[in-house]
Order: structure tokens, then C-alpha cells, then sequence
């Protein structure tokens, strides 16, 4: 066990940062450049320390490691922190995404960089606190937290349609999380505590689980977003800066998958069992028709983000199947998300940094001008339809041999999905990279420079080493995953043999 | 009766033979002594302070049992003197900038102060009624006190006649009380209540109706809006805050002591209140296009999220509200302290759109406000989530779970209009600069944003003396 709060340390790091940039008096180019490296190196330093969380993990721990309790709102609601194996990937995932953020928006954001940077650096503190707090009171604050600075990045630095864009996120989303309060109340009620740990062991009466689970779904559905209310995604996504879209399907689309993880399944197992089915027909759902809704799109973020819904899709599938392969296929789904949609919109945002517009017809026969970026986009196209070889294969193979076992129609039907990703993403492809250079506005275009070059090599390298070597990720979370499955499925083996004893 | 058995009440003497000493001075000095008289309030208001936290715990009854002293008042009281205070401190400038300075501003403040206290500690009827028309009698006057300005004459006189006819209702409700109980004090009508007659649930509704108009909650919000408006905007800022405080103060007591019996029957009007506040202060606020307006619809539904800890009639709800009032306080002080600050050369304006770009103009005045309506949303981690948690959670635990789901509904309806202003201030092109905010305006903001924004880290203080002081009701 580490000596030092390292989770706390990595969770509060970036504020000081943002302080730091606070300080910075004046609004001259110096100022903006010294404000870059503050946020940059805060954000390096906290990849770092996080690196120690993995040095320092048990891996053969099912449990919390690195927990940290203080009293807090005093009664029982404590500052309580700690990672498991499911947490964890997903505090790297964010640590890890956040240099690239900024470094993806050095030259992109001229106005307002301080706080452009400041509000960066506050969403890391509040997405790492959302996949570390252990008290659910804590975990709520720190994932509504977030709206804030999101609405705000959205908001001042996105497209056209911010204003628009960052209403309809916030209010969503807001919309989603308050009947999850009322429900955490409730449990706190109900179990007397909000410690996650004990909560998770606590198991709720079988009529209160129903309502609690639909409480968090309202949640976690639109977070991740699941149809029919994901129609907030490529609104924002469409308008928000290139960093910010990375952080948002990077990260903030992974808080709902892990609320399920965390919550849903483990606290309210009788009622996942109950509408289980539901979320294979959504999910199925997300999965064809979002998809088809992306082969129609003329803006590239919009596609990037219909297809994120999708892939989304598999991870829910993946989770409601409540076994191993399946919760463990929804954790590595969504970190292979996580890097390879991140660095989809960064792609995107190379060219949009040099073209100003999304619309995949003003594009045409880039890998004449721009060989390297022609293949690094390859490369992500692939791993976005799921191609061997690449992270994407890996997390959609074990999704669907884990739903083929527990429903053969649900794994028939998301297999149409693989194909149509493969044509939406290829045929994306196609029309921006291929064919020949026509248009006149592209014949100057330059090729990926060192600093895009700098930030999309490390998403190309684990995009590789994931796909053929997918053990880091997997080993961390087993232990956490099997102790999570064997003790939902533990609670709903009485109510299955009072069932067979009926009969 | 000794001078020593005087001792609990000597807050209210000081305040009050203290407003009488700068009414003297006032008056024999005349209008230049208007420094003078605010310095002497705020000293009279920050003495009274310390008299009042310094008191014993040990509850102490007083003539004849009309007025108690016991946590649950001095916590209130607590809140009224820092409300009273800071918004002495804002108007000073702005009565100078508009050359309006009058002594006898500070003084009424303080008599009306005077009458809050009787009310937070109010143990019969009598007392209930003489706190609420001190404090009543005081506002009116206050909120006419630009007499040349026809908006102010019209909110003093709006708010005088209604404020009047719930004074009547309030005392019909009373003296059906008293006749179906035969009784004034508190404790006598909690025992007579264990057998409730039908005059006595008339009673209460009128009761309650009268107080409901206090802390201008639907369906007695009507002259929220003109009189929010009307009003010279430091007198507004006293409004939302101390008087918003003390009624509520007052309500809880009235409905947790009085009538612990038929709590059925209350809890019907208070969870009516509290939804149709809730909703009507998100709904309305939507499309005002002036700030005060905007506020005024803002506190309407603050009254209604407050009442929502009120309706389970525990002590947890007792606690949650306090709470929510002392954030609410420091938020609301906050938010006026900006709407202060909105002046131009051509004089003070108050059209939201006058805020936009006020990121680029005014960064630090734009950061603190954004907080502050983020928290008055209840966006966490910010001081007005904890606020609206526990009141929902007295709810939940109480399993008022339909008031809690539209409550927190009516929280998402409300965030949009907090939203809105946000966004004209970050997003929206600027406007021209607001003139320097004042010394002390900037003062009080910078303790509220402080507040505001710091509370997560350190929320045990106020959430513990909450529940201790709530327990004295019980």
C-alpha cells in the first residue's frame, strides 16, 4: 500500500495547476504560452504519478487498493477514495487523454487560453474523482461536477451552434443525474451508509432494486449515451473544440458505462437480470441504427460521434451479460474507445485546423498531400470498425461471444452492426482520403506536423499493442470483473432456485 | 422580574435601544451624520452578533413563555444580523452614488432586524404577530424609501396593502386558533391539537396562508416580482436575504412545535407550496428579462425547495432547511452584490443583457458570479447542491418521493434560466465596462463567492450546528 494519498494527489494535482494558470496575470502572447506549459506539464506530472497506481497495484486484489477516508459531510457520507480493477483503467484512460488535450489544442485555441485551459484542467479533477470516489455522495458531486466546465468549453470555444449545443448537454444530462440522487438518498436510507464498498454487499429489497436501477439508468443512459437519448452527442460533439470531443468520448461517455459497472449490476443484480433484455434491445438498436444514421452524415464529427453511440452499444451489451467475458469485453470496449475515438476526432481536428470545415465533401484525395496522416487515419478507421489487429477487434469479439452465449438473436443483430461500422468507416474514408486531389483549396494542404505527429503516436502505438497483446488491461480488471460477476450472479442463484423449487 | 433575568434577551435590547441612540443622533445631527448612523448600525448589528453566539446553550424561556431563547433561534438570528449586515455594507455606496443617502435607513433596517429576532423566537401568537409586524411595518417603509422614484412609492405601496391583508389573514387564522384551543402559546396548542376540531385546521390554513405570504411562496408570491423590482436593489438585496430567513424560521417553528399532532394536515398545504413554488419559480423566471425580476422568481423557487425539508416535519428536515436558508443567504447576498455592481455612467441598469461579455470586461466579477448561479442551480460541487441534498434527503427519508421527484425536475427547468445568464456572460459579445465595483460590494461578493464555492471542503462545521440546533424543536 502507497504511504502518500497518491489518489488524491493525482485526483487534486490539476487544480493546482489551474491555479497556477489563475496567477497568470495579463493576456500577451508570453502569457498564453506559459499558460500552455503549466497546463501541459500539470497534466504530464499527473499521467506520471498515475503511473505509480498501476506500479503499485495488486492485480490478484479483487477489492480497493489505495483507499483513502476522511470524515467529510460528517454522519456517514465520508471522503472516501479508492480504485479497483475496474476503476482503474479508466483513471489512466483519463490521465493519459489529458496531455494529449491540450497538446492537440496548442495552436487550435487562440482566445481566452487561460481559461480554456483552466476548465481543462478542472474536468481532469472531476473525471478522475468520478471513476475514484468510493462514497456514492462523493462519486455524485464529482460526476455532475463536470457539466460545468464541459458546458462551458462547449459553450465559449466550440462551432456555430454552441449555444445550442451546450444547453442541450447540460440539461440532458442534469435531467438524467437528479433522479439518481433521489435514488442514492434513497439507498443511503435504505442501507443506513454511502460507502460504495459496503453498499456493494448491502442488497436492496428486490421492489426497491426496480426503481433504484431505473433511477441510475436515467442516468447512465443518457451519459453514455444509449438510444433514444443520445440525440445530445453529435450535437455536442459537432460543436465542441477538438480536445474537448476527445475528452467527452474519451472519457466522459465511459462514466456511464462504469456507473453500470460499479452500480447497476452489482447493487441492483435482480433488477439487471429483469431488464436485461431491455438493454439488448436497446443496445441493439444503438447499434443498427445509429450506425445507419452515420453512413448518412456529411460532417465527420457527426459520423465519429453516431458511431461512438454504437460502439457504446456493444459495451452495454457486453456488461448485461453478467459474465466474465462480457463485463470484461465492456471494460476494454470502452478503454479501446476511449484512445481510438479520441484520436478519430483528432484526426479530424488536423484537418479542420487546416481546412475550417467538417463537411467530408470539401475533402477529397488527401493522401496525395498527406501521406502519413493517410495512414494513421487508416490505421484508426480500422480499429473503429473492428478490424484484427487493432484494440477495436478485441473488446467487439469478446462483446459478442459473451451476448452469443446469453442471447443468440442480440449477437446476431449487433454483428450487422461490425459490418456496418466497417461501411460507414470506410466509406468515410474513401471520400476524404482517396481519390483524386481536385479540389483547389487542398492543394496546399500540409502533412501532419511534429506536434500532431507527437500526440497520435502514442493512440497509434497502444491501438497496436492492445490489439495484439490486450493482457495489460485485461489483467488488471479480471480480478475486480470476477469477484463482480461471481457475486451478482451469487445473488440471483436464491431467487433462481426458488423459482426451479416452484415449478 | 431583575435586570439579570433580562440577560437572554439582551441581543434584542441592544439592537433596539441601539437604533433608538442613532435615531437621536440622526436627528439632532441631521443628514450628515448618515456615516455616523451606518458605522453605529453595523457596530450595533456586529455586538449583537457576538452576544448572540456567546449566549448559553441551555434554552431559556421568557415572559411568561413568549419568547424562547434555544439554538434553534440564535442559529436563525445568526443568519438574520450577517444578512442585515452585509446588505448595510453594499448600500451605503450605492445610496451615496445616487445621492440618497438617508440616516434613517440604517435605523429602520435595524428595527426591522429587531422584529426578526422576536420572530425566530416567538413562542405564542402574540409574540408571533408583534415580531412579524415590526419587521413588516419596517420593510414597508424601507421599500419606499427612494420617494422620489414612482417604481419604489409603488413597490412600498403594493407591498403595504398586501403585505396588510396577509397580516389580516394571518390573525384571523390566530384567533381561530386561539378560540378553538383557547390558548396563544405554542405548547398549549400542541395539546389541545391532539383532538383537532374543524377550526382548528381553518385556523391553521389561514395560519399558513399568512405565512406563506412572508416568504412569498405560490400562490402568495404575486408582489415578489413588482416589489423585487420596484425597490432600490440594496433594499431588494435585504429582502431576498434576511427577512426570506427569519419567516422561514418562523414557519418551521409555528408547523413543528404548534401542531406535531395534525401534521397530516399541514404537510398537505406545505407540499402544495412547496410544488407549486418549485415549478412556478422555474417556469416564470424563464422569460424575465430583468435581473431583479429574474431574482425575485429565483427566491420564490428557493422558498419552495426550502419547504420541501419542512414538509416531513423532522428534525432532519428542521436541519435541512436551516441549511439551505444559511447557503441560500450567502448565495442570494452574492448574486445582489453583482446586480449592485451593474452600473453605468448613465446610472444603474438591470437588463440581463447588460451582462454580456462580462467574462472579457470584468473576468473576476463574471467567474464569481457564474459560481454563484451554478450553485443557486445546484450544480455541485458548489455550496447550493449540498443545500438542495438535504432537503431532499429529509424527503426521501420522510418518503415524500413525489415531491422529490418534481423537485428535483423543477431544479433541471430552473438550471436553464442560471444557464442563460452564464451564457450571455461568457458566450455573448461584450457590452461596454460596468463602472469599479465599490470596496465594500466587492467585499461582501468575494465572501460569498468564497462561501460559495469553497463550502465542499469543509461542509461538517454548518451541517453539525444545523442538526444540534434543530434538535431543540423537538
Amino acid at each position: 500500500m502507497a504511504t502518500w494519498p497518491i489518489l488524491s494527489v493525482t485526483t487534486f494535482l490539476p487544480i493546482v495547476g489551474a491555479l497556477f494558470i489563475l496567477l497568470l496575470r495579463g493576456d500577451d502572447e508570453a502569457v498564453k504560452r506559459n499558460a500552455r506549459w503549466v497546463a501541459l506539464w500539470t497534466t504530464v506530472i499527473t499521467f506520471v504519478i498515475s503511473i505509480f497506481l498501476i506500479t503499485g497495484f495488486d492485480k490478484g486484489n479483487p477489492g480497493f487498493q489505495f483507499v483513502e477516508d476522511h470524515p467529510w459531510l460528517g454522519g456517514t457520507i465520508r471522503y472516501k477514495m479508492g480504485v479497483d480493477g475496474i476503476s482503474l483503467p479508466f483513471v489512466i484512460l483519463t490521465t493519459f487523454l489529458m496531455p494529449i488535450a491540450i497538446i492537440s489544442s496548442w495552436n487550435a485555441i487562440e482566445k481566452r487560453v487561460k481559461e480554456y485551459l483552466v476548465l481543462f484542467l478542472l474536468l481532469e479533477t472531476l473525471m478522475v474523482g468520478t471513476f475514484s470516489a468510493l462514497d456514492i455522495v462523493l462519486f455524485y458531486v464529482f460526476f455532475e461536477g463536470g457539466l460545468i466546465p464541459m458546458f462551458l468549453i462547449i459553450g465559449v470555444w466550440g462551432g456555430a451552434r454552441r449555444v445550442y449545443a451546450s444547453f442541450k448537454f447540460f440539461l440532458y444530462t442534469l435531467a438524467g443525474s437528479v433522479l439518481m440522487l433521489l435514488a442514492i438518498m434513497a439507498m443511503y436510507f435504505q442501507a443506513g451508509t454511502t460507502d460504495i464498498t459496503k453498499l456493494l454487499v448491502f442488497g436492496f429489497p428486490r421492489e426497491m432494486q426496480t426503481w433504484l436501477w431505473l433511477a441510475f439508468f436515467a442516468s447512465f443512459a443518457v451519459k453514455l449515451p444509449m438510444w433514444p437519448v443520445h440525440t445530445w452527442l453529435p450535437d455536442a460533439h459537432v460543436e465542441a473544440p477538438t480536445a474537448g470531443s476527445v475528452i467527452l468520448a474519451g472519457v466522459l461517455l465511459k462514466m456511464g458505462g462504469y456507473g453500470f459497472l460499479r452500480f447497476s449490476l452489482p447493487m441492483f443484480p435482480q433488477a439487471s437480470e429483469l431488464f436485461a433484455p431491455m438493454m439488448f434491445f436497446l443496445s441493439v438498436v444503438a447499434i443498427i441504427y445509429t450506425s445507419l444514421v452515420a453512413l448518412m452524415q456529411d460532417d465527420m464529427k457527426k459520423l465519429i460521434a453516431y458511431s461512438s453511440v454504437a460502439h457504446m452499444g456493444f459495451v452495454t451489451l457486453g456488461i448485461f451479460t453478467f459474465s466474465n467475458e462480457g463485463v470484461q469485453a465492456g471494460v476494454f470496449q470502452m478503454v479501446s474507445h476511449g484512445i481510438v475515438s479520441g484520436a478519430l476526432f483528432l484526426c479530424v481536428g488536423v484537418v479542420y485546423d487546416r481546412m475550417h470545415t467538417r463537411e467530408i465533401a470539401a475533402y477529397g484525395g488527401l493522401v496525395n498531400r498527406m501521406p502519413i496522416y493517410a495512414a494513421v487515419f487508416m490505421l484508426f478507421t480500422m480499429a473503429n470498425c473492428g478490424l484484427p489487429g487493432t484494440s477495436g477487434f478485441v473488446g467487439e469479439l469478446l462483446a459478442l461471444m459473451a451476448v452469443f452465449k446469453a442471447n443468440t438473436w442480440a449477437a446476431v443483430f449487433a454483428t450487422t452492426g461490425v459490418i456496418l461500422s466497417a461501411a460507414y468507416a470506410l466509406w468515410l474514408y474513401r471520400r476524404v482520403v482517396f481519390g483524386a486531389l481536385e479540389k483547389d483549396s487542398l492543394k496546399a494542404i500540409t502533412d501532419l506536423d511534429r506536434r500532431e505527429i507527437l500526440i497520435l503516436a502514442p493512440l497509434v502505438i497502444l491501438t497496436i499493442l492492445f490489439g495484439f497483446y490486450p493482457a495489460p488491461v485485461l489483467d488488471m480488471s479480471a480480478a475486480a470483473v470476477g469477484n463482480l460477476v461471481a457475486q451478482t450472479k451469487a445473488a440471483l442463484a436464491p431467487a433462481k432456485a426458488a423459482l426451479l423449487g416452484v415449478q | 422580574m431583575t435586570i439579570a433575568s433580562l440577560m437572554p434577551v439582551l441581543p434584542e435590547l441592544v439592537i433596539i435601544i441601539g437604533a433608538m441612540a442613532l435615531l437621536m443622533l440622526g436627528v439632532f445631527k441631521g443628514e450628515n451624520s448618515t456615516p455616523i448612523v451606518e458605522m453605529g448600525a453595523l457596530i450595533v448589528l456586529a455586538a449583537t452578533l457576538v452576544l448572540v453566539v456567546t449566549q448559553p446553550a441551555t434554552p431559556v424561556s421568557l415572559f411568561g413563555g413568549s419568547i424562547v431563547i434555544d439554538a434553534f433561534g440564535r442559529f436563525f438570528k445568526v443568519l438574520i444580523l450577517i444578512g442585515a449586515a452585509a446588505a448595510l455594507v453594499m448600500s451605503a455606496p450605492f445610496w451615496r452614488n445616487h445621492k440618497l443617502s438617508r440616516f434613517e435607513f440604517s435605523i429602520v433596517v435595524l428595527l426591522s432586524v429587531a422584529g426578526m429576532m422576536v420572530m425566530v423566537s416567538a413562542r405564542d401568537l402574540i409574540s408571533l404577530y408583534l415580531g412579524i409586524e415590526l419587521m413588516s411595518l419596517s420593510l414597508y417603509v424601507i421599500a419606499a424609501i427612494d420617494r422620489e422614484n414612482t417604481r419604489s412609492t409603488e413597490a412600498g405601496l403594493k407591498y403595504f396593502v398586501l403585505g396588510a391583508l396577509s397580516s389580516g389573514m394571518l390573525l384571523y387564522g390566530a384567533s381561530l386558533i386561539y378560540g378553538f384551543t383557547g390558548t396563544v402559546s405554542f405548547a398549549g396548542i400542541a395539546a389541545a391539537a391532539k383532538t383537532p376540531s374543524i377550526g382548528l385546521i381553518f385556523g391553521i390554513v389561514f395560519l399558513f396562508a399568512g405565512l406563506a405570504f412572508k416568504v412569498s411562496a405560490v400562490p402568495f408570491h404575486m408582489w415578489t416580482p413588482d416589489v423585487y423590482e420596484g425597490a432600490p436593489t440594496p433594499v431588494t438585496a435585504f429582502f431576498a436575504a434576511a427577512p426570506k430567513v427569519a419567516a422561514m424560521a418562523l414557519f418551521c417553528r409555528v408547523a413543528i412545535t404548534s401542531f406535531p399532532a395534525i401534521a397530516s394536515q399541514w404537510q398537505q398545504i406545505v407540499v402544495f407550496v412547496a410544488i407549486a413554488s418549485m415549478v412556478l419559480g422555474a417556469f416564470a423566471a424563464i422569460g424575465q428579462k430583468n435581473i431583479k425580476r429574474l431574482m425575485a422568481y429565483s427566491s420564490i423557487g428557493h422558498v419552495g425547495f426550502a419547504l420541501v425539508g419542512l414538509a416531513p416535519g423532522t428534525a432532519n428536515g428542521v436541519s435541512s432547511v436551516m441549511i439551505y436558508m444559511s447557503i441560500y443567504l450567502a448565495m442570494t447576498l452574492g448574486t445582489f452584490a453583482c446586480i449592485i455592481a451593474m452600473r453605468r455612467d448613465g446610472g444603474q441598469v438591470e437588463d440581463i443583457d447588460q451582462l454580456a461579455g462580462l467574462s472579457r470586461t470584468q473576468p473576476v466579477m463574471a467567474f464569481v458570479l457564474a459560481a454563484l448561479l451554478f450553485s443557486l442551480a445546484g450544480i455541485p460541487p458548489l455550496a447550493g447542491f449540498f443545500a438542495k441534498f438535504y432537503v431532499f434527503l429529509a424527503a426521501i427519508e420522510g418518503r415524500f418521493y413525489t415531491l422529490a421527484v418534481i423537485g428535483v425536475l423543477a431544479s433541471v427547468v430552473g438550471a436553464y434560466y442560471y444557464l442563460r445568464i452564464v451564457k450571455i456572460m461568457y458566450i455573448d459579445e461584450p457590452v461596454a465596462r460596468f463602472l469599479p465595483m465599490p470596496k465594500p460590494v466587492a467585499f461582501v461578493l468575494a465572501l460569498s463567492g468564497a462561501f460559495t464555492i469553497l463550502f465542499f471542503v469543509y461542509p461538517a462545521p454548518l451541517v453539525a450546528a444545523a442538526n444540534a440546533a434543530a434538535k431543540s424543536l423537538f
